[in-house]
Formats: C-alpha cells, structure tokens, sequence
C-alpha cells in the first residue's frame, strides 16, 4: 500500500497557500510536515483528510483510509475516558478499546469523566483514538501538543508500534518525536505565488 | 449510528439542560397564556390548539442551536465528517435524537397542558397524533437551520430567524388538525398534510443539512 | 462566445458598464409614463373611487417582489452549480430590492385596504404569503450578513435559497387553505375575461415594464458595487500576506 500525493495545490479562505506538494509515502513510513506558523501545514492535512476540496492535484487514497487527528480532541466532558473511546470504535465498527487505554496509559483513568482529566490526559485520550479507527494513514495536525516528555516518548512508542504494523503517518509537528526513521518535508519552498495583479482594473474569478 | 444516537441522548441527560428545558418553557407559555388572556374557557378552549402548537414550536426552538454547536467546537464534527458514517446519516441521527429528547416529551405532555387550556374532549387524540407527526419536521427543519449557523459566533437569534419561515406550514397545519378535531369536523385532509410535510423534510432536509455542514466545515 | 463569458467579473463590469445607463435611463422613462398616465389620465373606478389608482404601485411591487426572488433563486442555482461569483453576488444584490419590493407591495396594500375592506390589515392569504415572503428575505440577507467568508456565505446562502423556495411555495398553500381571504383574484392573466379593464390595463402594463427594468437597474448597480467589494477585499487580503 502507498499514498502518493501528486502536485496538490490547496486553499485557504478562497487563496492558495500551497502549491506543487508531492510526497509518497508506503506501509511503515512516517513523513513530518515542517514549515513556519501560517505556511499551510493544517490546511493540507485537511484537504487530504477530505475536509476541504483540494485545488489542484491528485491523491490516490480515498478519505476514508486516512484518520485524521486535529488541535481539537473531539472530547465529550460528560462522558469517561472508556466512553469516549467506545464511541469511537463503535463509530468506526473497531474493538480494541482496552488495548487502546493500556497503550496511552489510561487505563487507570478509565471511569474518570473527560471534563475532571489534565489538558495532557485529555490529549493522551485524544490520541487513543486513533487506535480505535482501524485506519492504516495517521494524519496528525500537531499531535505532542501539552503533551510532557514522557508522554512524547509513550506516543513515539505507540506510532512506532502502528508503523512496524504496517501503517502510515503523517504528522505536522514542530517537536522532535525522536522517529529518526521518519522523513521530513519542509513546505516553503511550496509556498503559493500570488497571483498577477492586472492592470487597469482587469481581472477574472479570482478578484485579484 | 447507534452509537452516535446513544451518545447524544447520554449527553442530553447528563448535561440536563435541553431536555427538561423545552419542557418547563411549553409549561410556563400554557399557564402563562390563560393569564394573559383570561380565566374564560370559550375563549381558551377556542385558542387552545393554536397556542399549544406555538407553545412546542418555540420550544423546539431553544435547543436547535445545540444540535451541531458543541460537536463543532470540540471538534467531534471534523471526526465525524471523517469517519465512516455518511454525514447525511449523521445530521439524520442527531435529528432524531433531538426529537427523542424535545419533540416526544412535548407530544406526552401536551394533553396534560390541554387541561389547563380547556382543549374541547375531542381534540385530544388529534393534539397527540398531529404534534407526533409534525414535531420530526420541526426537528429535522431546525437541523438544517442549525447546520447553516454552525459556523458563526453567537447564531442563536439568526437560527431563530431562519427556520421560523420554514415552521410556517407545519405550524399552519399541525394546529388546524387540532382546531378541527376540538370542533368534531372531519381532520383527513390537513393531518395527511402535514404528514407530507414531515415525510419530505425527512427525506430531503439531511441532504441540504449535511452539505451545509460540508460548506461550514471548510 | 458563449453565454458564460458574461460570467466573468471582467466581462460583466465592462458591459453593464455599456448597459446600466440605459436600462436606468429606459426605467426612469416608462416609470414616469406609466405612473403619470395611471395617475392623471385614467378615470376613476366606479366602486373603488380614486383609491384604484394605487394599483400601479401595488400590483408591479407585488410581482416584481416574487420575481426578484426566482431570479435569486436562478443565480444561487448557477453558483451551485458552476461556480461563476458574479452570479453569487447578483443574487445578494437583489435581496434587499426584493425585500424593499415586499414592502412596498404590504405598505401600498395597507394602504388600499384602509379605506377599501376597513382595515389595514387582514390575515388574508396573499398578505400572509407576502409577510412570510418578508420574512424569508430578511432571514437571507441576514445570513449572508453573518458569514465572513464570502464563499462561504454564498454557498449557505444559495442553499437556504433553494430550500426556502420550497417552504416558501409550501406555505402559500398552507395559507391558502387557512384561510379563503379577501384580496381579489390576479389583476393580470391570460385569460381576457378576468382582467382589470383596458384602461387601467395598458398604463399597468407599461407600470409593470418600469418596475422590471428598475428591478434590472438596481441589482445590475448593486452587483457592480459587491463586484468592487470583492476586488477590494482580495487585493486587502494579498496586501496582508505580501
């Protein structure tokens, strides 16, 4: 299995950001997005995980193998730690919750309800999830985020378990993971050029 | 989706809120209508059907906002348009569930309010059969209100705005099913109306709703 | 050369450019024959009185109300469908002409009625129809007021335009069958019989022929106008990120 993604260009509010990004990737490689604040790292992670028409280019996986992971955790307050995950895996018709909790360390906090855990527990149980997709593509928008040392080390472990099984991540992040193994792609140089003023008040669809 | 319309109703009884919310709003315009009004039973028996439909639309109303607000801030709404589960079924459960917790209660407790309005004996069946067939409509309508504003800050008054139009024929025939009834006059007509109503909002409305959230969530 | 090539913001600027004064100028024109030639030169109606004369506000605001939103309709369509932004933008310029229509059309109505059925206001179908119709407008240019993306905002609002058609002919029935009503039957149809009579009929028609191309005029104006928000905007926004 590969995704390659080809010459993909995408938008933000009605502007390309990005243009040109290709990268392949096959079972048990692991790729981090690099590139200042604002170059456009979380709206490519979007648009791959089918959340936002691409602009140009082609990616030869459909959304549904890619699991996508963003800023938010999707968290209910109300619910515990095993409940959140259970919906989860029911959502995507997975077992393994259990084995999910052991392997973020949560398994303790199991009852606890969402809304009395830490910003970094919390994160722990956000990253959990993807355990419990089933989906072989990671795409991780900022994953170590209020995560501390140890538990970059626990979820390093845990993505380098989902690799050597054969899966795929993607990940923007500015921390080191310590996965020397995984490749990096650094995204300014594929920084989209405005497009051409014209003069004299000339222009097409695209207003400028 | 089971699991998606277990995990709303939980979250509908452990958060409180809409739940007992549209209830205690439908009792308080009940009592508080006659008071305005007047103590005479010609008069409420008369306004009985159309205050109660207005009664449980306005109360269907305070809890739409909810319905995709907390799962786009918190993000579950990314993860649910990426999951395996059509949005179309997503905006179509979380309609349902809206109606388990605001829309079948207001059916159950409608006659008890009847009571209180001097609703005319034979208006009673038809109260519960036309807010049980038209209640859906405002539920899966106010989906698709709510959908349109997810995206803005504070979309509570322009919610109410835009579905109150789209209320207009479920409202119009809901309470003449009910007039009808209370006055014994034959009630075919507008109940399978407003039964069509409810059937094409339910078919069509999670398509418009679901494309909206697609916009939204750009 | 096809017909699409209108479309483009360019192309449009530069032939309504051509086109604006003449429609404006053709508007003015009928508008002033028409209402001049209702007003002074028709004789008064022998129920009715001089109060009939309203009608060459009335009856055009009324129509062009409806049809301002179908075409709003028509342009959501095709910005659904092909994408074109200046169809988008017509369709937000003609909101508020529409709306204002709607209101002339209930003021007007009022108006008549006052001395006519007794009242300025009955819940009789067509004023219904009319308010909810208001409504509709109000709830559309509200929402394209509240989203900030303009994309965004016109992909939101051509769809709550679709479904609102729907409701909206939904409820005219729904009104309909609440209530019989007043109001006369249609001023102008196709079958000769039901007609006003051909002296208020021919200043009408050309009453109506003004508001259309009023109609045309303001939204061909406003749209220009949202064209050159939008240049405005995309050329602010490069500035930020440059």
């Amino acid at each position: 299995m590969e995704l390659v993604v080809a010459d993909i260009a995408v938008a933000r509010g009605g502007l390309t950001v990005l243009e040109g990004v290709s990268f392949r990737l096959s079972s048990g490689q692991a790729l981090v997005l690099r590139g200042p604040n604002g170059v456009g790292k979380t709206t490519l992670l979007r648009t791959l995980a089918g959340l936002q028409p691409a602009v140009g280019g082609t990616v030869n996986m459909a959304p549904e193998s890619l699991c996508y992971g963003a800023h938010a955790d999707g968290l209910k307050a109300v619910l515990t730690v095993a409940e959140n995950l259970r919906f989860w895996a029911a959502i995507h018709g997975v077992d393994g919750v259990d084995d999910a909790m052991a392997q973020m360390n949560l398994t303790a906090l199991r009852d606890r309800r969402a809304a009395n855990l830490s910003a970094g527990q919390k994160r722990r149980l956000g990253l959990a999830r993807l355990l419990v997709t089933g989906r072989p593509i990671w795409v991780l928008d900022e994953p170590t985020v209020s995560l501390d040392a140890a538990s970059v080390q626990l979820f390093a472990g845990v993505l380098r378990g989902h690799l050597a099984a054969g899966g795929m991540a993607l990940i923007a992040t500015h921390i080191d993971l310590g996965l020397d193994e995984a490749a990096v792609l650094d995204l300014s140089p594929f920084k989209a050029a405005l497009p051409k003023v014209a003069r004299g008040g000339g222009f097409d669809e695209a207003f400028a | 989706m089971i699991a998606l319309l277990t995990r709303d109703l939980q979250l509908a009884f452990r958060a409180g809120g809409g739940f007992g919310l549209g209830l205690a709003f439908f009792l308080l315009a009940a009592v508080l209508v006659p008071l305005g009004v007047g103590p005479e039973g010609a008069t409420l028996a008369k306004i009985a059907p159309g205050i109660l439909w207005v009664g449980a639309l306005l109360a269907c109303l305070l809890s739409l906002d909810r319905i995709f607000a907390l799962d786009f801030e918190d993000g579950s709404l990314d993860l649910l348009a990426t999951s395996p589960i059509p949005l179309e079924g997503v905006v179509a459960v979380k309609a349902l569930a809206h109606w388990l917790v605001t829309g079948l209660p207001l059916t159950l407790v409608a006659p008890v309010l009847g009571v209180l309005l001097n609703l005319p004996g034979p208006g009673y069946p038809w109260l519960v059969a036309s807010l049980a067939a038209g209640t859906p409509a405002l539920s899966v309508i106010g989906a698709f209100g709510a959908a349109l504003t997810v995206g803005i800050k504070r979309g509570g008054l322009l919610l109410s705005l835009l579905v109150l139009p789209l209320y207009v024929p479920t409202l119009i025939f809901g309470a003449e099913v009910v007039r009808r009834g209370a006055m014994g006059v034959d009630v075919a007509v507008p109940i399978l109306l407003l039964s069509g109503i409810t059937a094409g909002a339910l078919a069509l409305l999670p398509f418009a709703a679901a494309a909206a959230i697609r916009v939204n969530l750009r | 050369m096809s017909i699409w090539e209108y479309a483009n913001p360019k192309k449009f600027m530069q032939t309504s450019a051509w086109a604006l004064p003449w429609v404006a100028g053709l508007s003015v024109v009928t508008l002033v024959m028409g209402l001049i030639w209702g007003f002074f030169f028709t004789p008064d109606d022998y129920k009715q009185g001089s109060t009939v004369k309203i009608i060459y506000l009335h009856v055009p605001a009324a129509m062009m109300a409806i049809n301002a939103w179908v075409m709003m309709l028509l342009a959501s369509l095709i910005w659904l469908i092909r994408r074109h932004h200046v169809s988008a933008l017509a369709a937000k310029a003609a909101a508020p002409v529409g709306l204002t229509f709607t209101f002339i059309a209930l003021v007007t109505g009022a108006l008549w009625g006052q001395p006519m059925w007794g009242t300025w206001w009955a819940w009789d179908p067509r004023l219904t129809s009319f308010l909810i119709l208001c409504l509709f407008y109000l709830g559309y240019i509200a929402l394209w007021q509240a989203v900030d993306d303009p994309d965004t905002a016109a992909d939101l609002t051509g769809v709550l335009c679709i479904v609102g058609s729907v409701f909206a002919v939904l409820s005219r029935y729904a009104v309909n069958f609440w209530n019989q009503g007043l109001h006369q039957g249609a001023s102008l149809s196709l079958d000769k019989e039901e007609n006003v009579s051909d002296v208020f009929w021919l200043p009408l028609v050309v009453c109506i022929v003004g508001f259309i191309l009023m109609f045309l005029a303001l939204v061909l104006m406003r749209t220009r106008t949202e064209i050159r928000a939008r240049r405005l905007q995309a050329l602010l926004t490069r500035e930020r990120i440059a």
